[in-house]
């Protein structure tokens, strides 16, 4: 391995290549004191290098051995991981069967549609949906609500969170009336505090933010969804580099998708639309440009289909191109009034 | 918060001067780097650069609160929980309460429809004394388009609320809330906004009115997109604005035509594009409103204010609280009367169409005439 990929400061670099080592191996089998001398650094910095130097060795995979690489995990340790964290609902039928039982816990998913359409609304939803306790087939978990356009309105999530409890106590009647011991006490205030919410007023607080989540996901291990509302809005003002935009939404979605992973939980996005100049028209798409479109796992476009709100899921690695109806209504997101379907508690 | 010093944040010394001597004075200029990049820059090692990034997010990311303790603040603190009531029965229990604290509220509309009578209608009520449902608060008006009459602000308060006006002195009390201002350009413009962010807190300002925001970007450019990207940082700060002060924001906006390239289609949905190109005709008739998608996305509540077979309407287009309801108005000497309190549910394109038919007969006041 070339000395030129190993995470040290140019400066660090530069000596080393000048004493003339060049490869890993070259230094590797030195003492600490030894390479200090003849690079003419202090010991402390030495002992580093190598520290860094036998981590990336490592991380490579040794030549003969144990055969598996170090940090990988099988599919099939994958597949019983998947099975064991179930999906959080959207309270739509439609929109869960096409999701394949809801939003993935450890996946990044991102939801985008004209003004108006339900976004916010589905992300509130969701953020009260991860509440739901284990008993009910939901996750028990708390939420993570990031504003950056100011939408959130809590009337609006005390509404969404009494019609829930609504139902779950509707359902829980139907489903357990032997089991006493499960009694629903869940009251739309407790619901409400389970609801971290930031507001964010910039892009560089939206960064900050994003970083500082490992942190506070580390202090609060139950929350299980973080929401961005919406991811679009302070990189749509005022951006005169795009190249520098490109860059830190890149940035973004990988710790996203690293916290998303780390910690087990659901990580949403809410995108914006704007319009493209395709094939001699305009059409829609979600903004924030071609290189973001490849940044997150899934992709949820909603739309109006007539007199309808369709969902459609417009990328994913594993489910299917369909579309979806869902209706936003006083309690929330509910399946869509054409269909007369009973909702099916889980 | 983006603009904090580097130097301010209680990084350890070595780390803070090496941030210093390149330049990298504020914590949006070290955020905007790249890990990686920040350790080129700098020439420190990627162990020091992580944590040292990680305290600088801690430091510049905003405080949280759990929604529970942002409604109870909520209650505690402002009237009716923030929200400043339009005295319009049905479109105020629409709105939970009426016009939302610390939110931008959009009216759009043809021209001609009452959208400068709904404003001075609401400068009214927030100047008015608590007891009489108002915020008891000044009133900052930005009057782009000089449409601002005082007369007739006087006769709406005196025909809605004649307790008040008849007693001496009052109605100059309440017209001395309200403050006219009218740029001449866009840049006056930001500037005067500049100026609105330091004196809010000082002089009791409990609403912002802006009348109206299209006028402001009409005949400075074209139609498309530099129209857009004008608006971007006027849009940001007046949004922070509203919020970190807490008032309610109502902006008022044009409609424009739909132009022939416009489709509202994604790729995924060919069958309903081929339908309308086939439909030119109905899409010649059609108005949008002024400022593009990304002003969309930026108001918190639209009301639309449209005419149709001669009946005026106010329409809650896009709101977060509020089913699509659409109630019918009209136009009196005391401001806006609504005929109904039980609004329509809308679906569909309905929703955010606006129509403009049999519209010709309209009040007249201060010059305002349908071309």
């Amino acid at each position: 391995m070339e000395v030129g990929r190993l995470p040290i400061s140019a400066s660090q670099r530069g000596k080393l290549i000048a004493a003339g080592y060049t490869t890993l191996s070259s230094f590797s089998s030195l003492s600490p004191s030894h390479l200090a001398r003849d690079l003419k650094i202090s010991d402390n910095e030495a002992a580093e290098i190598m520290r860094v130097a036998s981590h990336s060795r490592r991380l490579d995979g040794s030549a003969g051995g144990c055969g598996t690489v170090n940090g990988a995990q099988t599919a099939w340790d994958m597949l019983h991981e998947e099975e064991m964290f179930p999906r959080i609902t959207t309270s739509c039928v439609d929109l869960d069967n096409i999701l394949g039982g809801g939003i993935n816990c450890k996946e990044v998913t991102e939801i985008g549609g004209v003004p108006g359409i339900g976004k916010t609304q589905l992300g509130i939803q969701l953020a009260i949906n991860v509440q739901i306790p284990v008993d009910y087939g939901g996750l028990g978990g708390k939420a993570i609500y990031i504003d950056t356009e100011g939408s959130f309105m809590v009337e609006r999530a005390l509404q969404i969170a009494e019609a829930c409890i609504e139902d779950m106590s509707e359902c829980g009647g139907l489903l357990r009336k032997d089991f006493q011991a499960c009694q629903l006490k869940m009251h739309p205030n407790n619901i409400l505090e389970n609801i971290f919410y930031f507001r964010v007023c910039s892009y560089t607080e939206q960064i900050a933010l994003i970083n500082y989540l490992d942190k506070f996901i580390s202090e609060h291990k139950d929350v299980k969804i973080v929401i961005v509302d919406s991811v679009t809005f302070h990189f749509r003002q005022d951006f005169d580099d795009m190249a520098l935009r490109t860059r830190l939404l890149s940035g973004m979605a990988l710790k996203l998708m690293k916290l998303a992973k780390d910690f087990s939980l659901a990580v949403v996005l809410l995108n914006q639309v704007t319009t493209k100049y395709i094939d001699g028209s305009f059409q829609l798409t979600l903004a924030l440009g071609d290189s973001w479109s490849h940044s997150c796992t899934n992709r949820v476009i909603l739309y109006w289909n007539g007199n309808e709100r369709y969902a459609y899921i417009d990328k994913s690695p594993s489910l299917r191109s369909a579309s979806a109806p869902y209706s936003v209504t006083s309690k929330g997101i509910r399946n869509s009034a054409s269909n007369c379907k009973r909702i099916k508690m889980m | 918060m983006a603009n904090k010093q580097i130097s301010q944040m209680g990084l350890p010394k070595s780390i803070a001067n090496v941030f210093a001597a390149r330049n990298v004075f504020t914590a949006k200029d070290a955020l905007s780097l790249t890990e990686f990049e920040l350790m080129e820059l700098l020439d420190v090692g990627l162990a020091q650069i992580t944590s040292a990034v990680a305290h600088i997010s801690e430091i510049v990311c905003p405080p949280y609160q759990t929604a529970l303790s942002l409604m109870e603040l909520r209650v505690q603190n402002e009237h009716l929980a923030g929200h400043l009531p339009t005295h319009m029965k049905g479109l105020d229990e629409a709105l939970c309460g009426g016009i939302p604290f610390g939110v931008l509220t959009e009216l759009v509309g043809p021209a001609g429809i009452g959208k400068t009578q709904f404003c001075l209608k609401l400068s009214l009520l927030a100047s008015l004394p608590a007891s009489y449902g108002g915020l008891d608060g000044h009133v900052i008006y930005i009057d782009v388009e000089s449409k601002f009459s005082s007369r007739r602000l006087i006769e709406i308060g005196v025909k809605s609320f004649p307790e008040i006006f008849h007693r001496k002195g009052m109605a100059q009390e309440m017209a001395g809330r309200i403050h006219v201002l009218r740029p001449a350009s866009l840049s006056e413009f930001t500037e005067s906004l500049q100026q609105i962010k330091v004196s809010l807190l000082q002089n009791q300002v409990k609403l912002l009115v802006i009348d109206s925001m299209a006028a402001l970007v009409t005949g400075e450019f074209e139609h498309g997109a530099p129209r857009q990207n004008t608006l971007g940082w006027h849009i940001s700060f007046i949004k922070s604005l509203a919020e970190f002060s807490r008032i309610p924001v109502v902006v008022t906006n044009q409609v424009r035509s739909q132009s022939r390239d416009e489709t509202c289609h994604y790729y995924f949905q060919v069958q309903s594009w081929n339908e309308a190109i086939k439909d030119r005709t109905r899409h010649d008739s059609h108005l949008v409103a002024a400022l593009g998608i990304n002003w969309a996305h930026a108001v918190t509540i639209r009301l639309v204010l449209e005419a149709k077979s001669g009946q005026r309407f106010i329409k809650v287009a896009k709101s977060p609280i509020s089913p699509p309801l659409a109630f019918p108005f009209n136009i009196t000497s005391s401001g806006i009367l609504l005929l109904s309190d039980d609004g329509t549910e809308l679906t569909g394109p309905d929703i955010y169409a606006i129509h403009c038919q049999g519209h010709n007969d309209i009040i007249n006041f201060g010059g305002e005439s349908l071309q």
